[in-house]
């Protein structure tokens, strides 16, 4: 809310600073410095997710200051715990007063900023969370689809679970099997959905011909899976798919492995997304495959800093000696909206203007074309979701040790180019 | 269902709980100190392992037997200094200050080793298992059984057949009496949180080459540890490892029945240990 006394300490502030560098500004910028919140979660078990915030905000606020931008960034820290997201995104609208919101990194961290963003009415852009638990998520009531309600805030982009099936069956078709499906799905939200009947795998399997064996939802950090392992060997399972956290894949692989149990697919969500994750199975993690949001090898261009992906993917590398990993994509692409959104307002301060502005986006990202038109979206969803382009891959053991994800399907996206064939795993 | 093979997955599981717990039973038993950081003691000595054999190319096994006297150290330092400070006739101070490490720890090792998801190597024995008819054992999951009961064998004599031994008992019997007779229960109490913090280092070379570990990792593993020694009755070693075996069979049996049911099925032969045994099957004093 805009009283006399914050809007003449803001009029004042900004024309302060519109005072000191303004004269190099062009006239879009108008004296008014945009403040943007951005939470993600920096420590905890999500950490992972957000490694490479800091390079992406400081070539951010580097790029939108050479674009001429006024632009602050106040970074807050989830600590992996969707209460304390809540918290820090009220503290960054109400002591903050940040003009727009980000926030990425599952559906812990980006559902309770989104919606907290919601009900304050502050426009929000969020990523790197299937768009189900997202939009689903923050429902009424999540069991009856009548009662779903668009959003007026929070916008989102990320693929769906349907892609998810259509990117792994598509692999599956690749090869020969048996058509022997073992679900090893987690009683979390994400096995939860996955293996859902309705809108999870088990019924698009059976319409493509697989037989699915689902021994049921197992609680996450189980440090024995010879129950699934003896279902799957009796059912003459070929192909074993699921969403599994890291520590819970290799205790299934090591004992899978151990018990004579060897599939020709293994395709496993969450488990494999960061290579350090492959890595810790030694040679066991040959031909694995997974769902690839974004690689070096994606052909887009940052539309902040005209990078490509490669560029940004080294430059990361470069600048933390750290090997890439697929959310520095999405998190960039985030900051890339935020430039162009502020881009096109001429008043950063206005929350529905801003909103109409994010609305109105079309902007070609380093992690492909965004655009809130409800293309490819049941129509619930259609306003705040768009979708990225999702792929296919397998992580190939190196000579020199270590791993390469290769995309080895992109039926699901044609213009992403595909670096082998599936193999099986032997 | 296959009895044979769930029954033998649940023994060697409980083979890693006992591992868990024998460390938390010995500290619990000679000096009343609920130790929360337990499992976050377990994840220090996986990095510090992991250390090892990424920097130095040692073979695990080798550079657990480098682990465990810097174990030791860290447990002889972190009593003498830290915990001895919180003993006393009020039990909540030892807790407040182990849930505190706890969280420093966990923090610690995220700045210095960030959050990825970690195992260490073991090349080969990662996947090679013995086959008797039907039914596989890994080789791992069997080392893991037999490092259990070896390390509760020598602590058991440790206990009994020497004046160390003596001296831990006495002091956990009446610390104020054993000092009238010489013993000087601090000294005596930063050697047991040693000896603890060694075996916490074999416990952490079966945990990091069984499965991935990260810095926050920890505490889910304790509560296990805390049921398998309260399993078996406060105090009994050979009581810490039959607890295990209980929760590791009761979990692989849940398990086989329904995976939903693994988890909650150990917890449930927990709940019903503690109806009808109350102070566990093999409680060694009258406290």
């Amino acid at each position: 809310m805009i009283t006399r006394r914050t809007l003449l300490k803001s009029t004042a502030a900004g024309g302060l600073l519109a005072a000191t560098d303004g004269l190099f500004k062009p006239a879009l910028a108008a004296g008014k410095v945009a403040k943007i919140g951005y939470v993600s979660p920096q420590s905890g078990p999500l950490a992972a997710f957000a490694e490479a915030d800091k390079f992406i905000i400081d070539g951010f606020l580097n790029a939108a200051k050479a674009a001429g931008l006024q632009v602050q960034v106040v970074v807050k820290d989830s600590q992996s715990n969707p209460n304390r997201a809540a918290e820090v995104a009220k503290e960054l609208i109400v002591s903050d007063k940040v003009n727009l919101m980000l926030v990425a990194s599952t559906p812990e961290t980006t559902n309770p900023v989104s919606t907290t963003c919601e009900s304050e009415g502050l426009p929000c852009i969020s990523t790197v969370a299937p768009w189900q638990p997202w939009f689903i998520g923050q429902q009424g009531n999540p069991g009856d689809p009548k009662s779903w309600k668009p959003f007026g805030y929070a916008y989102h982009f990320f693929w769906g679970l349907e892609d998810v099936i259509s990117v792994y069956t598509n692999m599956w078709a690749q090869l020969s099997t048996n058509k022997q499906v073992g679900g090893l799905f987690p009683n979390d939200g994400d096995g939860n959905a996955w293996g859902d009947g309705k809108v999870g795998f088990p019924p698009v399997l059976s319409e493509k011909g697989y037989k699915l064996i689902d021994p049921g939802r197992y609680q996450n950090l189980s440090d024995d899976f010879s129950a699934q392992i003896n279902a799957f060997k009796s059912g003459n399972v070929e192909i074993i798919t699921g969403v599994m956290i890291p520590p819970d894949f290799t205790t299934f692989w090591n004992q899978a492995k151990q018990k004579g149990f060897t599939p020709k697919i293994a395709s496993i969500g969450k488990a494999l997304l960061f290579p350090q994750a492959v890595e810790a199975l030694g040679k066991q993690g040959h031909n694995l495959s997974s769902e690839v949001w974004w690689t070096p090898s994606h052909p887009f261009k940052s539309s902040l800093t005209g990078a490509s992906s490669k560029e940004l993917a080294d430059g990361f590398t470069a600048a933390t000696k750290r090997p890439w990993t697929q959310p520095i994509g999405f998190v960039h692409a985030l900051f890339e909206i935020a430039a162009d959104v502020l881009k096109r307002v001429d008043d950063p301060t206005d929350a529905d203007k801003v909103t109409a502005a994010v609305a109105a986006t079309k902007l070609d990202t380093i992690v492909g074309p965004i655009a809130w038109n409800g293309a490819k979206l049941p129509p619930f969803a259609a306003k705040n979701i768009c979708k990225t382009p999702l792929v296919g891959g397998q992580w190939r053991l190196k000579d020199s040790g270590g791993y390469d994800l290769v995309i080895t399907d992109n039926k699901t996206a044609p213009n992403i180019p595909a670096g082998g064939k599936m193999e099986p795993i032997v | 269902m296959n009895w044979a093979d769930t029954i033998l997955q649940g023994i060697l599981l409980g083979g890693l709980y006992a591992l868990f717990a024998a460390g938390l039973s010995l500290v619990f038993g000679i000096m009343r100190l609920v130790n929360l950081a337990h499992g976050d003691l377990i994840v220090l000595a996986a990095y510090l392992i992991l250390v090892l054999v990424d920097t130095l190319h040692l073979n695990p096994f080798v550079a657990l037997v480098i682990a465990m006297p810097i174990m030791f150290g860290v447990g002889w330092l972190l009593q003498a200094y830290v915990l001895n400070r919180t003993l006393g006739p009020d039990i909540l101070p030892p807790l407040l200050v182990t849930f505190g490490l706890s969280v420093v720890l966990q923090n610690g090792l995220l700045q210095a080793y960030s959050a990825d998801s970690r195992r260490i190597p073991s090349g080969y024995l990662d996947t090679a298992s013995i086959s008797i008819g039907s039914l596989h054992a890994g080789v791992m999951p069997l080392l893991t059984f037999v490092s259990a009961v070896a390390v509760i064998l020598i602590l058991n004599r440790l206990l009994y057949a020497t004046e160390l031994g003596r001296a831990f008992r006495a002091t956990s019997d009446d610390a104020v009496t054993a000092g009238l007779m010489g013993i000087q229960p601090h000294r005596t109490f930063a050697i047991a949180t040693g000896i603890a913090m060694t075996i916490v280092a074999v416990a952490a070379l079966y945990l990091g080459t069984r499965s991935n570990f990260d810095p926050t990792i920890g505490p889910a593993r304790l509560i296990y540890a805390f049921e398998a020694v309260i399993m078996g009755g406060l105090g009994s070693l050979w009581g810490t490892l039959i607890g295990g075996i209980i929760l590791g069979m009761a979990q692989t049996i849940g398990g086989a029945i329904n995976p939903e049911w693994q988890i909650l099925a150990g917890h449930i032969a927990f709940v019903l240990v503690l109806l009808f045994r109350p102070r566990g099957f093999f409680p060694r004093a009258v406290d």
